[in-house]
């Protein structure tokens, strides 16, 4: 661990004596770190468990899909959306056809990472968050949001968030990024803090853990402190910014409360978040289970649009998966591990609307192995060139520190 | 680096019981392993074989209820049908402090920590209705009583279990040339994910020599390994695809199709320099450390070529390998260690779960205890996200909301099961041993009151680390 490392993670355990004691009294202004360097946001959700790109935006004008997903394909006139003529959307996400309307929705089909063939959702979780072209060993490995925040200077703890209980590649490296999950408070007295401080100070991962979890702790008591401050009555303690509230009623769950607490970091200094949302994987009854991971999708992206606020105009959120999933359904009504699959894009700064991406085509002949849709784009090229016109990274930056290797080809122009 | 009694309790069991003496040497831990299974006898969960009546009784439930539904007789069905699956989830939390408890009393705690280690190998769950709450039963069956036997019977019993089946969705699988899939036609198709997992995950490795094509063959291969409950494991003759599958360069079945085949690919995926390679490297890294030393990996890969997979012969490698006996502690417990080593060191009686009779007290203690919890602290009781089962990487754990979470289960779990709770200037020792370091003592000391004494002691790195 570096000297630098060593420095921030001491001025974190300062801010949680602030942020403690500001929690304390409703009338402080709770403890804000460095200013963050860029006023856009991009929201990373990895969806876990493999999407299958082709029943979430369904490629109805293509001749072949009817005969592939006798079960699954719905078209416009069973219950689909209408996208554009040509691409309909899964009625479980009708929820965010408004935002489609309104161009702030969109999609890329026809993509994937560069994996392939062994299609271990695993490894293919793994090289998605990981951004290169091959895994290597495990240890030492980052992923590319990180190195991302690696090509910066200046960068504040809390300009990037990992929310939720995972772990996520993504987010991890060298640069250090905050990490929590709404739902935990640290509930130590004063005296219990100070001595957890010395028992785990031997051991470097306890005692930045405590630190960071010290500090992430002491900001949402304060968060919440000012919310209770700024609406004048209890009402501002049911949101999820209020751990010593938890059995305030009403108060958000699961996807929700991630979502309404990425918001609020993202109001505040948080530039780039991420969470994940599971639940893809549908070999079986897939009529039934997609529909539940989508709901959990549309909730997400609502619930940050309307957390946002004016700051939705200023973000992109990135929903991107393992890979795709068999163009044919399976013997048991739902599919197979595939290759390329389709990305989601939402918020005010992307230009939605549209399908982006260049479609293979489903004819047996066209397909990947002759069982998986053709994947002709890289997911990296286009995150490559969302982060770009986000955060004003030069081409070579993303071609050679955030994404070792990759082309980004021409421009999509995903942004407005 | 030799045998040590603490360290044998802490790295290769649930660490140390004021109660329980840890064993006395290798020889013992192992003849305790290879004796009868006492404290699955003492504390019992409902093995596969019994759980299945409930899967019977539910299937009778339901086809009466397509019958009668609209009707006053149907509703009394669908009561019945209820009240079923609530006495399932409330056995399901019986097992789970069960399991905790034989963890906490064994003095065989190596038994309980690879029953927890195969477990989490071959990671199987009920994805709907009644089987979500039979990952308790399944192990008791297909796994605990090959811990320490042949890799290649553990393998085939876990293969050839419902709840694996169900879980990598081999039921309806069928060959695109079986006499099924030729009579219902458009409908039939074959599902790859069991064949995939048992190459990647459970045998050669992600790294392993095989192809997608050889994923395709098992998965032929396979086709016709199907269970219900009515009829228990059974080889359905229709679903098996006809003909030879030929998987990393061997040829298999071509005569009539049953069973033999398939114990013959597993016996073969078993014995493959991939699956030694890959079953030592998850040992060494699951109880000694992230980084293992490699000559530990090739002792035991090589102990596992030898013997043919015999299991009890590389455990006996492993704990006879002075890089196990390193005395710094270095991995992390993985929550439910955690947890069942906490309640290990505090000798929670077993009363406080088994004590109560009523089904619905018992699983909202076990709740606020147990599940809760451990979704907190980022492990779901029995519901990893996939079937790779729990990350090893110490990194993945401590994290800062894990880390949080343990401390607030260290700091109210313990009073509300054991009550008075210990003088946390003596527990420090039932829990640490002699050697607790000097910082801990002082917590233990200082803090101004015995729960958060005895939360600073639970959740010190001394403590945390096995």
């Amino acid at each position: 661990m570096s000297d630098t490392m060593f420095t921030r993670r001491g001025f974190l355990t300062r801010s949680a004596i602030l942020g403690c004691s500001a929690a304390a009294s409703p009338l402080l202004t709770p403890v804000s770190l460095a200013s963050a360097p860029w006023d856009n946001r991009l929201v990373v959700i990895i969806l876990r468990g493999a999407m299958d790109g082709l029943d979430v935006v369904q490629p109805y004008g293509d001749p072949g899909l009817a005969g592939l997903r006798r079960t699954l394909a719905l078209r416009p006139d069973a219950g689909a959306l209408d996208l554009d003529g040509y691409f309909a959307l899964h009625p479980a996400l009708a929820p965010l056809y408004p935002l489609w309307q309104a161009n702030d929705l969109g999609f890329v089909h026809a993509v994937s990472t560069p994996y392939r063939d062994k299609r271990s959702h695993f490894d293919g979780q793994d090289l998605l968050e990981a951004g290169t072209v091959t895994l290597g060993p495990a240890s030492g490995r980052d992923g590319w949001l990180n190195r991302l925040l690696q090509t910066q200077p200046g960068m504040s703890a809390e300009t990037a968030y990992a929310i939720g209980h995972d772990n996520m590649l993504l987010l991890s490296g060298d640069v250090p990024v905050a990490n929590w999950s709404p739902d935990v408070a640290l509930k130590l007295s004063p005296q219990g803090a100070r001595l957890a401080e010395l028992v785990m100070h031997d051991d470097p991962l306890f005692r930045d853990a405590f630190a960071e979890a010290q500090m992430l702790s002491g900001s949402m008591q304060a968060m919440a402190a000012e919310e209770m401050a700024a609406t004048g009555d209890m009402q501002g303690m049911a949101g999820m910014s209020a751990p010593a509230q938890g059995q305030a009623k009403g108060k958000p769950k699961g996807i929700k409360l991630i979502a309404e607490f990425t918001a609020k970091r993202l109001r505040a200094d948080t530039r780039i978040a991420s969470f994940s949302i599971g639940g893809w994987d549908t070999h079986n009854g897939q009529e039934r289970t997609l529909p539940r991971a989508l709901d959990q999708l549309a909730q997400a992206i609502l619930t940050l649009k309307a957390e946002l606020g004016p700051h939705w105009k200023k973000t992109a959120v990135l929903a991107m998966t393992e890979f795709g999933r068999t163009v044919r359904e399976n013997g048991t009504k739902g599919t197979d591990h595939g290759t390329g699959g389709a990305m989601l894009l939402a918020g005010g700064a992307v230009r939605g609307g549209r399908v982006y991406g260049q479609w293979p085509g489903l004819a047996e002949a066209d397909l990947y192995q002759r069982r998986d849709l053709m994947p002709t784009g890289d997911v990296r090229a286009y995150a490559g060139w969302a982060m770009r016109g986000l955060f004003g990274l030069d081409r070579a930056v993303v071609e050679q520190a955030v994404f070792p290797g990759l082309d980004m080809g021409s421009d999509p122009k995903l942004l407005r | 680096m030799t045998f040590d009694p603490i360290l044998a309790e802490k790295r290769f069991g649930y660490g140390l019981s004021p109660r329980v003496a840890p064993p006395e040497t290798v020889a013992d831990m192992l003849l305790r392993l290879r004796g009868p299974d006492t404290i699955a006898a003492r504390f019992p969960v409902e093995p596969f074989s019994v759980f299945r009546a409930r899967m019977l009784e539910g299937a009778r439930l339901r086809k009466e209820l397509k019958k009668l539904r609209g009707t006053e007789a149907g509703e009394a069905v669908r009561k019945d049908y209820q009240l079923l699956k609530k006495a399932a989830r409330e056995e399901h939390r019986r097992w789970l402090a069960l399991s905790l408890i034989r963890r906490a009393w064994t003095g065989d705690g190596f038994r309980e920590r690879l029953a927890a280690f195969w477990a989490d190998h071959f990671t199987a769950q009920g994805k709907a209705g009644l089987l979500k709450r039979a990952t308790s039963p399944y192990i008791e069956d297909a796994i605990r009583p090959h811990l320490s036997g042949r890799f290649a019977d553990l393998l085939y019993a876990v293969t050839t279990s419902p709840l694996m089946l169900h879980y990598l969705d081999q039921g309806n699988s069928m060959g695109p040339d079986s006499p099924k899939a030729q009579r219902v036609g458009a409908r039939a198709g074959l599902n790859e994910n069991l064949a995939r997992e048992l190459l990647e995950l459970h045998t050669l490795g992600v790294g392993g020599p095989y192809t997608q094509t050889d994923v395709r063959q098992l998965a032929e291969l396979l086709t016709g390994l199907a269970y219900n409950a009515k009829q228990g494991m059974k080889f359905r003759k229709e679903f098996a695809e006809p003909g030879a599958e030929t998987v990393l360069g061997k040829s298999y079945g071509g005569g009539k199709p049953g069973l033999h085949d398939i114990r013959a690919v597993l016996e073969d995926l078993a014995a493959h320099p991939a699956t030694a390679a890959h079953i030592a490297r998850k040992l060494a890294v699951h109880f000694v450390s992230d980084t293992p030393d490699p000559d530990l990996v090739r002792t035991l890969s090589e102990r596992y070529r030898d013997t043919g997979g015999d299991l009890a012969q590389v455990y006996e490698a492993l704990l006879t390998h002075p890089a196990a006996w390193r005395p710094e502690l270095t991995n992390i417990k993985l929550p439910d260690e955690f947890i069942a080593s906490a309640m290990r060191a505090l000798a929670i009686d077993p009363q406080v779960f088994t004590g109560i009779a009523d089904g619905r007290k018992h699983e909202k203690l076990v709740a606020r205890l147990f599940l809760r919890p451990l979704r907190l602290m980022g492990q779901p009781w029995q519901m990893p996200l996939g079937p790779d089962g729990w990350a090893e990487e110490d990194t993945t754990w401590l994290t800062p909301q894990g880390l949080t979470a343990r401390i607030d289960w260290a700091l109210s779990a313990p009073a509300k099961m054991r009550k008075p709770l210990p003088d946390p200037r003596t527990f420090v020792t039932e829990a640490l041993g002699r050697d607790a370091p000097e910082a801990v003592r002082f917590a233990a000391k200082a803090a101004e009151n015995r729960r958060e004494g005895i939360a600073l002691i639970l959740t010190s790195p001394a403590f945390q680390r096995k």
